[in-house]
């Protein structure tokens, strides 16, 4: 045969992440996928697909849902998971404020993704699950940058920066204490780009909030809000309608929207590598506040 | 567009976050909220100039003391490549994460002061590059503009620099004059340095050959996860999930399963839960085969007509990574690659300085980032390549079981 024996770095990462998942299903007894709606875990349960095929996903997909979904989300969920034919379990962030008589977030835009680490520390326990497989990047994140791609977390979930274990070649240590859980990052490497190409590359369907949109928002310190049921416009906003897109879908509380005309995957795309604002930036209301936000979060348990 | 990972490795002050903030900030791949929360964490600086480096220092506790303490990863491309750039500590109480992230880079960049020359932390880096054999070396000679961009200076350091690397056996090395704080030889070749005819640093890390480094002619391919649908329609399927480590497989090959040491053939090569022509390194892929053989996770599939070594007494370099010291007589498992098997630590051989690669008698215990020669016994066989003929799969961790720790980088010699 006259060709080369060359993957290109799409196919690199994907081969890599695959290999990531198969040692997740060799070494854990109960993991599960954390699965959030947006992008980012559309890719993962994509690349799980790979892994497994022509099995099915070896695992269920854990969905910790703050109520403030977007709703083409919540839809796009179900019917993912009715094509793979995979387990959903999904688990509510209100009924962990009911039962541990949590004080709901105040303010105009009360944000339920610092609660969402309760629920999950829960689920872990109801399930028993000794691994979480998550769709963390460490491109994101300065913190991130240093987390390991198998990161082990006390009984607390929380992650000590100091206690790493060293991560060498592509052998994966995830040996743990009863208690203990690791928290699995296959797309550790992947950048927001690299998602973007892959996703054309392997046509992966998305939720329609991702394409330019119209949409009722609200302009908070230069970033647009969506109007919804959970945010509610008061006398001195202005409300707009404007066309956007989203870049992550988290929190409708808290995930901020882009002004767009993309209205194709390719579009998109160019917005992207035109764009000179990082996604985390632009789209995530809550982590402006400190630098050290993600730090924080992550040692309390956090994805 | 292909990948390359590369790791720095300098002293304290030699540059280093500052060349990598450089790379990503004249690559354009920093984006304008991390700038306005770069230049927010440097408003303390008296000059008012942004620091580079800040981009880099990711934990608080870094910050604080203004080290970097642990590897992270950083991410840029430019349309020929893409790079992951491991950051790695330059101490010698860091030889652990300096270590850790070599083992996946395929090429160094070693910074040197232009007024300090080859120091001994040069020495020592060059060292762990040339124990784990890593494929390409470049010297970056920078704080050029404090020397007056001397040639004198850069060239007296190649050949200082040159005797290092020839007793350690270095080859593929590359030296660049540089400034990373001014960006000279950078992104752009310098106006400052035209005595230097080579390419800029980032032309270099575009343009070094990378291809040749995957070995395609050994075929390993080790089992992750055996897929068994035992639905209907696949009732019969058995298939060996695994990476290809290196070498191509393809329907119809003659292929043995070790340890077992069973012979049969390929009968179908899938990646992505479809039969493809032919699957190569470093591909993921899942394997079916003739006949109906137990073979579980950690076991090789390999071309009968080249097949690796299969021992369960193994000379090998180990690089302690644990607080605590390594006790001779100890079990631990030993993990290679999928593979987990029983060890114990024979015997201590002797101590590697890594600052002189001189062999010293071991006197007590082997402490947290010495690297010493020992003996492993394994309760089974374990298949490998030795290290230096093929590193892909001659290295391997030791796990303490009581602990669970990662202690030590495990690189096979015999
Ligand atoms: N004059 C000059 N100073 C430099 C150069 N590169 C780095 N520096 C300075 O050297 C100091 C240490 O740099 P830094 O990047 O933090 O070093 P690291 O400890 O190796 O990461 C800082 O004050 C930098 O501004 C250079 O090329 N020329």
């Amino acid at each position: 045969m006259n060709h080369s024996y060359q993957l290109n770095y799409l196919e690199q990462l994907e081969a890599e992440s695959i290999h990531i998942f198969r040692e997740v299903a060799g070494q854990f007894e109960k993991p599960a996928l954390l699965f959030s709606g947006g992008k980012d875990s559309i890719t993962l349960v994509h690349l799980a697909r790979k892994a497994f095929a022509p099995g099915k996903i070896p695992f269920p997909l854990v969905h910790i849902d703050t109520g403030h979904n977007f709703p083409e989300a919540l839809n796009f969920r179900d019917n993912l998971v009715a094509e793979l034919d995979a387990t959903l379990v999904v688990r509510k962030v209100e009924d962990t404020i009911r039962q541990r008589h949590l004080t709901e977030p105040k303010g105009k835009f009360p944000s339920r993704n610092w609660l969402q680490t309760y629920t999950l520390l829960d689920t872990i326990e109801e399930f028993g699950f000794d691994c979480c497989i998550g769709g963390a990047r460490r491109d994101e994140e300065k913190a991130r940058a240093k987390e390991r791609i198998f990161s082990v977390r006390d009984e607390f979930g929380q992650w000590n920066p100091k206690l790493q274990r060293p991560e060498l070649w592509s052998i994966y240590n995830g040996r743990i204490h009863k208690g203990e859980n690791v928290r699995v990052f296959p797309i550790s490497n992947w950048t927001e780009l690299d998602i973007w190409n892959y996703i054309r590359k392997e046509n992966i369907p998305l939720p329609s909030i991702y394409f330019a949109h119209e949409r009722q928002v609200i302009e908070h310190e230069g970033q647009l809000v969506a109007i919804s049921d959970y945010v509610q416009p008061d006398e001195t906003d202005v409300v707009l309608t404007k066309k956007v897109r989203y870049r992550t879908v988290g929190d409708m509380t808290c995930t901020a929207a882009v002004e767009s005309q993309a209205a194709t995957l390719e579009e998109v795309i160019n917005e992207i590598v035109a764009t000179r604002i990082s996604e985390r930036g632009e789209t995530r209301i809550d982590d402006k506040v400190t630098e050290a936000a993600m730090e924080d979060r992550k040692k309390n348990g956090y994805f | 567009m292909d990948l390359l990972r590369f790791i720095t490795a300098g002293s304290v002050d030699d540059g280093k976050s500052t060349l990598i903030g450089r790379l990503l900030y004249d690559s354009k791949n920093i984006l304008i909220d991390q700038l306005e929360a770069l230049e927010k964490s440097t408003k303390n600086r008296t000059d008012g100039s942004v620091d580079l480096a800040l981009l880099t220092d990711g934990l608080r506790a870094e910050r604080e003391q203004g080290i970097t303490i642990d590897v992270a990863y950083r991410y840029f491309s430019t349309p020929k490549r893409k790079f992951i750039i491991a950051d790695a500590p330059g101490h010698v109480q860091y030889t652990r994460n300096m270590i850790t992230g070599a083992s996946n880079a395929s090429l160094i960049i070693i910074l040197i002061d232009a007024r300090q020359g080859v120091v001994e932390q040069t020495r020592r880096h060059s060292i762990i590059a040339s124990l784990l054999r890593i494929k390409h070396v470049v010297v970056a000679v920078n704080k050029m503009d404090l020397v007056d961009f001397s040639q004198d200076v850069f060239n007296n350091i190649v050949i200082d620099y040159n005797h290092v690397a020839e007793r350690l056996g270095l080859k593929n090395i590359t030296y660049i004059p540089m400034s990373a704080l001014d960006g000279d030889n950078i992104v752009d070749k310098s106006a400052r340095i035209p005595w230097f005819s080579g390419k800029p640093l980032l032309e270099y890390l575009e343009e070094v050959q990378i291809d040749q480094d995957v070995n395609l002619t050994d075929p390993r391919f080790q089992v992750q996860v055996v897929i068994r649908p035992q639905t209907e329609a696949l009732h019969d399927y058995r298939g060996y999930a695994g990476k290809v480590i290196s070498g191509v497989y393809k329907k119809g090959d003659k292929v043995t399963v070790l340890p077992q040491g069973i012979q049969t053939s390929i009968t179908s090569v899938e990646t992505g839960g479809e039969e493809v022509a032919e699957v190569f390194a470093p591909q993921s892929a899942v394997l079916q085969l003739a006949d109906d053989i137990d073979i579980s996770r950690g076991d090789t599939i390999v071309k009968t007509d080249n097949q690796p070594r299969v021992n369960n007494e193994l000379e090998v370099l180990l690089c302690w990574m644990d607080d605590k010291p390594l006790i001779s007589g100890n079990k631990y498992l030993l993990q290679h690659n999928s593979r987990l098997v029983r060890a114990m630590i024979r015997q201590v051989d002797y101590k590697i300085d890594v600052n002189t690669l001189e062999h010293q008698p071991v006197e007590g215990q082997v402490k947290l980032n010495e690297v010493v020669k020992a003996v492993i016994k394994t309760a089974v066989p374990v298949v490998y390549d030795p290290y230096d003929v093929f590193s892909e799969y001659g290295s391997a961790i030791l796990v303490d079981e009581t602990s669970n720790s990662t202690v030590a980088a495990v690189l096979i010699q015999n």
